[in-house]
């Protein structure tokens, strides 16, 4: 029993970190822009694919390959923003979020139409490969290495934002942009950098999601955005410690509930909406939030 | 050092500024005093490109109307805003950091003693959220914030507003000090009194437009101003 709720824990940790990863995106773009970038799905999936093409293709290392999808992965996410949220900015809330459906069934298509539908094999690189076995427990070394990443990568980034000057600017837009500019701040350098790391970080989650389920196609982004989303909510939209905490109450609470009641396997995927729902219905606010319009990062 | 020539001001339908111009010499305190709606802060908001407008604003002698925001404040213009706009998620040095954001790290530690000796309070609630000061400490720490950068030309947008009379006191004593040092600045005040007491020069903006400009002292004795704006009848 002890060993069946350990090993179900991990597993829950795992997805919990992938959410976490995926969520903080969310949460820091909702921070300065006030929208949710319903894109961010997909630049998972973008993520997902250049490290696939960097390895199949242009046969680089596999540690060559996810640094360089990684951060190219960012770009994407500042040259969406640049293309397509920046010239309305300042339009209606609304037009923001319509123009970020837009924005990811345009990734989605245009990944169909180079790429094709047809799932691809994702290679997994040799550091992931191979299985723990303790006591029982069985252990898929991604699984490990999962919370670890995400773990290092939520310290480096609330590092960055309590402790450098650029994230000192990136806490001061999420309360006030114009005010900011006051200090002599361009804010366009600042709103690009908040979409550079969240991408950056959708893409190690694209890139370790695919480790898990080591198949790739143009719409693999959907799910696991739309349930980070659900679990930035969770955890009070805007606050980056909120988004990972939400992930990891998500990844569990879906692992758990399938462990202990197996006849609602079927509805795992809808167990991350449905806690949407209710955290929308009971505290909109979510774990972390506190005054919506003040409390940012 | 500030010449504005022609500022047009349009929101949508309605002309908030209607063909303004005026000057802020070097070392001045030049005021824009008239009631709510005048336009004062629209004229504030757009020296520093927060509004779009019209016209020509030079600053030490460039034409910064077709520049950003930031590039302006680089110049050396720095604005207090109206209701003071601290970021209260920020710390109070946090705030002062920001202030300075374009400044090299090795010359913060002596910005911070300047600042700490004019607002000796921001140093006791320097670790403190900047949400948990007082309305007056606020306030200072929004000029302070403001003189972190140096600025050639500082501009404060109703600094007295929602401040008890003793705290307004003090912080128009900090701007003269400030004058008497040197600093050049450009004051918007619906409390015409207490802006014309401290200013050498002031403009009266009514409905948008300058109805009335002079030396301050000369404008304290104005029949018409003492009636509309000093509450003598």
């Amino acid at each position: 029993m002890l060993t069946t709720v350990l090993q179900q824990l991990i597993n829950g940790l795992s997805a919990g970190s992938l959410y976490a990863l995926v969520a903080i995106g969310y949460t820091m773009v909702y921070g300065v822009l006030r929208m949710i970038n319903f894109a961010h799905g997909d630049i998972l999936m973008v993520g997902a694919y250049l490290a696939f093409f960097g390895i199949s293709a242009f046969m680089l290392p596999w540690w060559v390959s996810f640094i360089t999808a990684i951060i190219l992965t960012g770009f994407v996410g500042v040259l969406v923003e640049k293309l397509a949220y920046k010239p309305i900015r300042n339009a209606s809330r609304v037009s923001l979020l319509i123009t970020a459906v837009g924005v990811s069934f345009f990734l989605e298509n245009l990944f169909l139409v180079l790429f094709g539908g047809v799932p691809k094999a994702f290679p997994i690189a040799p550091i992931f490969h191979g299985v723990l076995n303790y006591n029982q427990l069985y252990l898929p070394v991604v699984s490990i290495y999962t919370p670890i990443v995400a773990l290092v990568l939520l310290y480096m980034l609330l590092y960055i934002l309590h402790h450098t000057k650029y994230g000192m600017a990136m806490r001061s837009i999420a309360l006030d942009i114009d005010t900011t500019s006051l200090m002599g701040i361009n804010v366009d350098i600042v709103i690009s950098l908040v979409f550079f790391l969240g991408s950056s970080l959708a893409a190690v989650g694209g890139i370790l999601w695919s480790t898990q389920y080591p198949s790739i196609n143009p719409l693999m982004g959907i799910m696991p955005g739309l349930k980070a989303f659900a679990a930035a909510v969770l955890g009070g939209i805007g606050d980056v410690a909120g988004a990972a905490i939400g992930g990891l109450i998500l990844g569990i609470s879906e692992v758990l509930i399938v462990a202990f009641f197996p006849s609602l396997a079927g509805y795992k995927d809808a167990f991350a909406f449905l806690l949407l729902i209710l955290v929308l219905l009971f505290k909109p606010t979510g774990i972390m939030g506190k005054e919506l319009e003040r409390k940012r990062f | 050092m500030l010449k504005v020539k022609n500022l047009n001001v349009f929101y949508k339908l309605i002309h908030a500024v209607n063909d303004i111009s005026f000057e802020v010499p070097e070392s001045k305190i030049v005021t824009l005093i008239g009631p709510n709606g005048a336009g004062k802060s629209s004229t504030l908001k757009s020296i520093v490109g927060l509004v779009a407008s019209s016209g020509q604003i030079n600053f030490l002698s460039h034409n910064i109307s077709k520049e950003k925001t930031y590039q302006r404040i680089k110049r050396g213009i720095a604005l207090v805003p109206e209701g003071r706009k601290v970021f209260v998620n920020l710390t109070v040095l946090e705030n002062l950091r920001i202030g300075a954001f374009n400044k090299p790290a090795s010359t913060l530690e002596e910005k911070y003693e300047r600042i700490f000796q004019i607002f000796p309070i921001l140093k006791k609630r320097a670790k403190q959220y900047a949400g948990t000061l007082s309305g007056g400490e606020q306030q200072m720490l929004a000029l302070g914030r403001a003189l972190m950068s140096e600025p050639s030309l500082l501009m404060l947008d109703e600094p007295s507003l929602g401040l008890a009379p003793k705290v307004v006191q003090e912080v128009f004593e900090i701007i003269q000090h400030l004058n008497r040092e040197g600093m050049t600045i450009l004051l918007v005040e619906q409390n015409a009194a207490m802006a014309l007491k401290i200013a050498h020069y002031g403009y009266v903006l009514e409905a948008g437009k300058i109805v009335l400009e002079d030396v301050a002292q000369n404008l304290l004795q104005n029949e018409d101003v003492r009636k509309s704006y000093l509450g003598e009848v």
